[in-house]
């Protein structure tokens, strides 16, 4: 050391300047492709926005209460009213059939279920959450409308007086929106699952003993323990599945018999959701028409972008369980 | 439990009053759930209901109401609720397994008749669609091509920024990203591929191909692998960085022999489940790729296919028996690849999963 200390500074600093080169363009790429995918953000919003400007601006309607969709039409008239009700009622019918089940369902690989099944049955989940939609789509059209037939003609004959169950023609093929929201509950329901069974596995083992000492029986102790602490976790897991409901478009684009009805008879062959009438409707669409579903795709957007911005806010202070890498 | 009876014998009337007695044996959920299955099957036959879906569900709400009553009657309130739970929670368990299962066995049976080795190696160039044969061969080509352009374009970028938000990220920016990355994993596919489409294809004026494809599938990636990457990246000790930087290393250094290595199992899990995921989309591709019935190689130049538009195609454009075979032979083959994409991840992230240091 002492020996070569004439020459050691100089080659210390050069190392030091080289490092310091170094650091500043890995940490410049890094931070530069941070700052892309804001760019890639913030242009998907600003295309979006300025296409549908162009539609809107020409649009003879009410883009909020037209149901038509004939933009490429000499006098141009679209509107989404029928769209929004169609995305909305599917996406509730398979939240309210998804979120309870799929508590349920990680309840049971937590706490239920005994190890050796748990163990493997939560892979399976997580292997499920990965079949394409399309696949979903195919099956549900030539597996579940079939088998969905008698189901709804009992709920016609037995519920028909909610109205909301009421056939117009009894015994229509069920390619409706109660169908798609069955379809689409399946769809989602791993996502939630994996979701809120991480969250579950979380909660601390302390909790759960100290219910157990004090006498609770298992389900005082999930209600009292596993799901406050939860409560966050099963919110945004909920929330990241509605959005994907709410932007699912083939296996609604393959199952759903669309027309621009819109009808509270849920039982009814109609309606359509945004990502669907885009998907279909796009190969024949002209130019002006092109920038007619950039509309409606941007109202998806806004409406996913809030709900997504929602879950995160509500969970932002446990990241750990967000859905991204389930 | 014993011991302690045993041990205080004064008492007779404990004595002879044992623990479980007012306790229903441990074979009631089974019995009553093979009654009530018999008794929802009886209901069904009588009353003529075609679908056994029906038969199912009634079956499961008597056992889910007889299981509760009898144990109200026999174990008290606080037990039946238990019990009411326990068996929700079953029949919860039960309600998924039937749908995702009979997916899982349908796609099977429908494909497993139709794939072999004319269907994997031919495309459907010059095949009558109203009759059998052609195969997926150039819709496979189309697949690995796209993924595998879209891959090379979303996993730097996302590695870059994980370790950006990771090592690098303080204050407001990296706030602002997280967020953002996690509004973008929300984005619908299709929302992707219209914004590729306004801005490749229309404002920037190229043609179908599936580079363009493979662009939006990059953005619907990118997310993904941030998120996934920015986990592994945090499970790394930082003993191991303090004691590089100890020795002199400098940061970059650092992070490129260092965090990554320890972090690459879990890294690569990462994207090849993002991988799995946008090997299936459908939506985007639909728009961009727009879909060929003969052999593309080039992903720059020209409509090529995909597996998932195929299924797409062979459905709803064809749309008879032959189609609907072809449908079920591709969905079997983009199952099967998926599946086995996730089963390799996970196998990966076993096998070379970080130790948490905290």
């Amino acid at each position: 050391m002492t020996s070569s200390s004439p020459a050691a500074p100089r080659g210390r600093e050069r190392r030091k300047r080289d490092s310091r080169v170094g650091d500043k363009i890995f940490m410049n790429a890094a931070r530069g492709s941070g700052i892309l995918l804001l760019v890639i953000m913030a242009a998907i919003a600003g295309f979006l926005t300025w296409r549908s400007g162009i539609a809107l601006s020409k649009n003879e309607g009410n883009f909020l209460t037209t149901f038509e969709w004939t933009p490429d039409a000499p006098k141009p008239v679209f509107g989404i009213a029928v769209l929004a009700f169609g995305t909305i009622v599917s996406a509730l019918i398979a939240m309210a059939i998804a979120v309870p089940v799929a508590i349920g369902i990680a309840l049971f690989i937590s706490h239920y279920a005994p190890r050796k099944i748990a163990q493997p049955f939560a892979y399976l989940v997580d292997l499920l959450a990965a079949v394409p939609s399309v696949v979903y789509g195919l099956w549900g059209a030539l597996f579940l409308v079939p088998h969905l037939d008698g189901l709804t003609s009992w709920l016609n004959d037995y519920l028909g007086w909610t109205y909301i169950f009421d056939q117009s023609r009894a015994g229509t093929t069920p390619r409706n929106l109660f169908t798609v929201g069955i379809l689409l509950a399946i769809m989602i329901l791993p996502i939630i699952t994996a979701v809120s069974r991480e969250v579950f596995r979380q909660v601390p083992r302390m909790h759960e003993e100290a219910a157990l000492a004090l006498g609770a029986t298992r389900w005082e102790m999930i209600r009292t323990a596993v799901l406050p602490f939860g409560r966050p976790g099963i919110i945004s897991a909920s929330m990241l599945g509605l959005g994907r409901a709410l932007g699912e478009t083939i296996a609604v684009a393959i199952v759903l018999s669309s027309n621009n009805v819109l009808s509270l008879h849920l039982l009814d062959p109609g309606g359509g959701t945004f990502a669907q009438n885009i998907a279909l409707k796009f190969n024949e669409a002209q130019p002006f028409g092109r920038d007619a579903l950039m509309a409606s795709g941007l109202v998806l957007f806004v409406i996913t972008l809030l709900v997504n911005g929602a879950a995160r806010l509500i969970v932002a202070r446990r990241k750990e369980y967000s859905g991204a890498n389930a | 439990m014993s011991t302690a009876t045993t041990s205080v014998p004064a008492d007779t009337r404990l004595v002879n009053r044992p623990l479980t007695a007012n306790r229903l044996p441990k074979w009631a959920p089974a019995a009553v759930a093979g009654g009530s299955i018999a008794l929802g099957c009886a209901i069904g036959a009588i009353g003529g209901l075609a679908s056994h879906l029906q038969w199912g569900l009634i079956s499961a709400a008597l056992f889910v109401v007889i299981s509760y009553v009898l144990s109200a009657q026999v174990e008290g309130r606080r037990q039946a609720k238990d019990r009411l739970a326990t068996s929700v929670v079953w029949v919860a368990f039960i309600l998924a397994v039937v749908p995702l299962a009979a997916l899982t066995f349908y796609t099977v049976q429908q494909g497993a008749s139709v794939v072999d080795g004319n269907f994997l190696t031919h495309s459907m160039k010059g095949i009558r669609t109203s009759g059998p044969g052609g195969g997926i061969y150039h819709a496979l080509i189309g697949t690995l091509e796209q993924v595998g352009l879209a891959t090379a374009m979303a996993a730097p970028i996302g590695l870059l920024t994980a370790v950006y938000l990771v090592e690098y990220g303080r204050g407001t920016l990296a706030k602002v990203v997280t967020f953002f990355v996690d509004v973008m994993t929300g984005v619908p596919s299709i929302v992707a591929g219209l914004f590729i489409l306004s801005l490749w294809n229309l404002v920037l004026g190229f043609n179908y191909s599936g580079f363009s494809g493979s662009l939006a599938l990059a953005i619907l990636m990118m997310p993904v692998v941030v998120r996934s990457t920015e986990e592994m990246l945090k499970l790394v000790p930082n003993e191991l960085r303090e004691a590089s930087y100890a020795l002199g290393v400098p940061k970059w250094k650092t992070i490129l022999r260092i965090v990554i290595p320890t972090a690459i199992g879990g890294i690569t899990t990462g994207v090849m489940l993002s991988v799995a995921r946008i090997t299936g989309e459908t939506a985007p591709v639909m728009m961009l790729v727009f879909g060929a019935d003969y052999i593309n190689t080039n992903p720059f130049d020209g409509p090529q296919q995909s597996l998932p538009m195929y299924i797409w195609q062979q459905y709803s454009m064809v749309n008879n028996d032959f189609g609907y075979a072809r449908a079920w032979g591709a969905a079997l083959v983009l199952i099967a690849f998926v599946m086995g994409l996730n089963l390799i991840a996970r196998g990966i992230a076993r096998w070379r999963s970080p130790k948490g240091g905290h």
